[in-house]
């Protein structure tokens, strides 16, 4: 995996609560066996209409929102489906960071595994952020913090393993496989 | 000894490593189920690694999601017309016999629904830790097991250690006390629960469902109640192991048998949450008020009573809801004319439930213009359902029965609606498009889908029996 640790970029404001994983990439394109290119598909029924033309008033069909890494959605952002093809189909898109009030559970830990810093805020600095789209905004997985274009610093959290893995570059599968005796451990203890 | 919960005893029981300050909990996974959509990824990466499934034998492999139910050819094979699908099929069929592994392959004795097949088979057991590529996984917490969905990522650390890297969650006491009143069915109970805690409302939450209410339930209704906890964002629902759950597994074929099947049982009965134990949070619910219910929004937290009206949105997320729906607030929802029902899914599939919904077709006619899709959840549901005769129940009243499998809840397969159609659907997500782009779903339970199938309106049953 990639080292992640800072992040600066413009926003893209996504005002909707609830964003499930069926809007981030719906179901007809869980038919890869790839993950490679899934970010084409990224809220396709959003983005695109029945022709599969872009529908210009989606935010991401927006001059303003090419190029931005860093989504700030509603509450509850990727309720739904354990699909890691949401974030895979939102880092493949270009976005670094997802925003929100509160992130759900399945998708926070798909993300973390593929350099997608889910990132959890309160309400006062949630609202600055919906009021003001396309501000530059800072994150820094080391020091935990999303700092807005005012200088306003606001921190929040991660896990202490997601984040060493993050700013190390270290797949969580290779720490599992490191932990083969502890594992054998357990199985003989269970068999006996 | 503190008084402890059935999460914490079955947690504890599976910690290859506790957590620490720096790394999450280790814990031994007992069975993993995965199916042809969330796993290729993960096979991939084993063979970029030059790794081995490290428990062929806990591992168990079907195919669900991206199979079609349409009838079988002359061949009595299931025909797989969609590329895509044939290719993620093919790769599945590879994987398994590449690395070891138990597949119930497409229109085999064993195959359907991944979250049906388990506890058909016995795989489901008390006690145990299940997961699965798929957030329904919760269903087999119905046993008093710890099940809950992973990502693609996960079913690869499931694979080459049998183990994941999990941070604690909390508890919530889901307690129904009462009697559920006639025509209030297990459905109907799990949509009250999602519509009070919200989509979100279970968000780092393990739910255990208990009370009279719970403990009066059968195995399938406990799992239609389990299976849509992730609906409250809770990742795994369960329900302790008691005389119900014993029968419903005694001499099913993965069961243990003889003096094992004793030696489990005694292990079992000692699972469920000890006089006292403390939960992070309860809610509770009185039985004897529940109501058959329906949903009216974009999320399975959106519902209502059959009978009451739809509330008048109180947001902007609201109100793109009832767009996207095309429904205004404070309009009642009944008699409100449909275009397909579908009854099925890992939620609403089982023999009972197609029994309940047969009830309602039997000498009656689906409405014209009606498109009414019956999909059992197995093939052994299918050939039961034959067995007594319910397909012809079906066949005759204007229905389409069809082969196994995820079918319209997931619109990944050929089956799904057409931009605009309305369906009652007895699945479990009424997201936008979910049932296919532009399609608009209302969740209710099999006799309500059967009912308003026969209307071509949306019905309450009790009206009919």
């Amino acid at each position: 995996m990639e080292k992640v640790n800072l992040i600066t970029s413009r926003t893209v404001v996504l005002p909707v609560e609830n964003v499930d994983t069926d809007q981030i990439i719906p179901a007809r394109f869980l038919k890869a066996t790839s993950k490679i290119g899934l970010g084409k598909n990224l809220f396709a029924d959003w983005r695109f209409d029945a022709d599969g033309k872009p529908k210009a008033d989606f935010i991401l069909n927006r001059p303003e929102a090419s190029g931005a890494a860093i989504l700030v959605a509603g509450d509850n952002f990727g309720c739904g489906s354990s699909r890691e093809h949401a974030p895979w189909a939102l880092h493949d898109y270009g976005f670094r960071a997802v925003v929100s009030t509160s992130i759900a559970d399945i998708f926070r830990n798909n993300a973390l595994k593929n350099g997608l810093i889910p990132v959890v805020v309160d309400r006062a600095v949630h609202e600055k952020l919906l009021a003001a789209p396309d501000a530059i905004v800072t994150i820094s997985v080391e020091d935990q913090t999303l700092t807005l274009a005012d200088g306003t610093r606001t921190s929040f959290p991660i896990d202490p393993f997601a984040r060493f893995c993050l700013l190390n570059g270290v797949d969580e599968l290779e720490f599992l496989l490191a932990q083969e005796p502890a594992i054998a451990a357990f199985e003989k203890s269970r068999a006996g | 000894m503190k008084p402890r919960t059935m999460f914490q005893k079955i947690w504890e029981a599976h910690l290859v490593r506790p957590a620490s300050a720096d790394t999450p909990a280790i814990l031994y996974v007992d069975l993993h189920l995965i199916h042809e959509v969330t796993s290729p990824q993960a096979f991939t990466w084993l063979r970029e690694k030059n790794l081995k499934v490290r428990r062929p034998e806990r591992t168990v492999a079907t195919m669900d999601h991206s199979t079609p139910t349409t009838p079988r050819g002359r061949d009595g094979k299931i025909q797989v017309l969609d590329n895509a699908a044939a290719l993620q099929i093919a790769a599945l069929e590879k994987n398994c016999a590449d690395f070891g592994i138990e597949l119930h392959a497409l229109g085999s004795d064993g195959q359907g629904i991944v979250h049906v097949i388990g506890p058909e088979l016995g795989l489901t057991q008390p006690g145990a830790i299940i997961v699965c590529g798929d957030s329904h996984t919760s269903t087999h917490g119905a046993f008093g097991a710890l099940a809950f969905g992973i990502g693609t990522s996960e079913v690869s650390h499931v694979l080459a250690t049998q183990s994941l890297l999990q941070q604690p969650p909390k508890t919530l006491a889901v307690t129904i006390e009462g009697t559920l009143r006639p025509g209030v069915t297990a459905k109907d109970v799990i949509l009250a629960v999602v519509a009070r805690l919200g989509i979100g409302g279970g968000n780092g939450h393990v739910i255990e469902y208990r009370g009279s209410a719970i403990r009066a339930l059968s195995m399938e209704e406990r799992m239609t109640v389990c299976n849509m906890s992730i609906e409250a964002g809770a990742r795994a629902g369960m329900i302790a192991p008691d005389e119900t759950t014993f029968a419903y597994l005694e001499g099913r074929p993965r069961a243990p048998k003889g003096a094992a099947w004793d030696k489990a049982v005694a292990a079992w009965r000692s699972l469920p949450s000890d006089p006292g134990a403390a939960f992070d949070r309860e809610e509770k619910f009185d039985a004897d008020k529940l109501e058959p219910m329906i949903t009216y929004g974009t999320n399975p937290g959106m519902g209502i009573s059959i009978g009451g009206p739809i509330p008048a949105p109180s947001n902007a997320t609201a109100e793109k809801a009832l767009a996207y729906m095309g429904l205004t607030g404070e309009k009642k929802l009944l008699g409100h004319k449909i275009d397909v029902v579908f009854i099925g899914s890992c939620t609403n599939s089982r023999l009972s439930d197609l029994r309940a919904a047969a009830g309602i077709f039997k000498g009656r006619k689906v409405a014209e213009g009606v498109r009414v899709l019956v999909v059992p959840g197995s093939q052994a549901i299918k050939k039961a359902a034959e067995a007594e005769g319910l397909d012809r129940v079906f066949r005759e009243a204007g229905a389409d029965w069809r082969e196994a499998g995820c079918s319209m809840c997931i619109a990944m397969n050929g089956d799904q609606l057409k931009p605009g159609q309305y369906a009652v659907s007895t699945s479990n997500r009424n997201f936008e498009g979910r049932q296919g782009a532009g399609g608009r779903t209302f969740l209710a339970s099999p006799v309500t889908a059967a009912a308003s199938a026969i209307t071509g309106r949306i019905t309450d049953a009790r009206e009919m029996v």
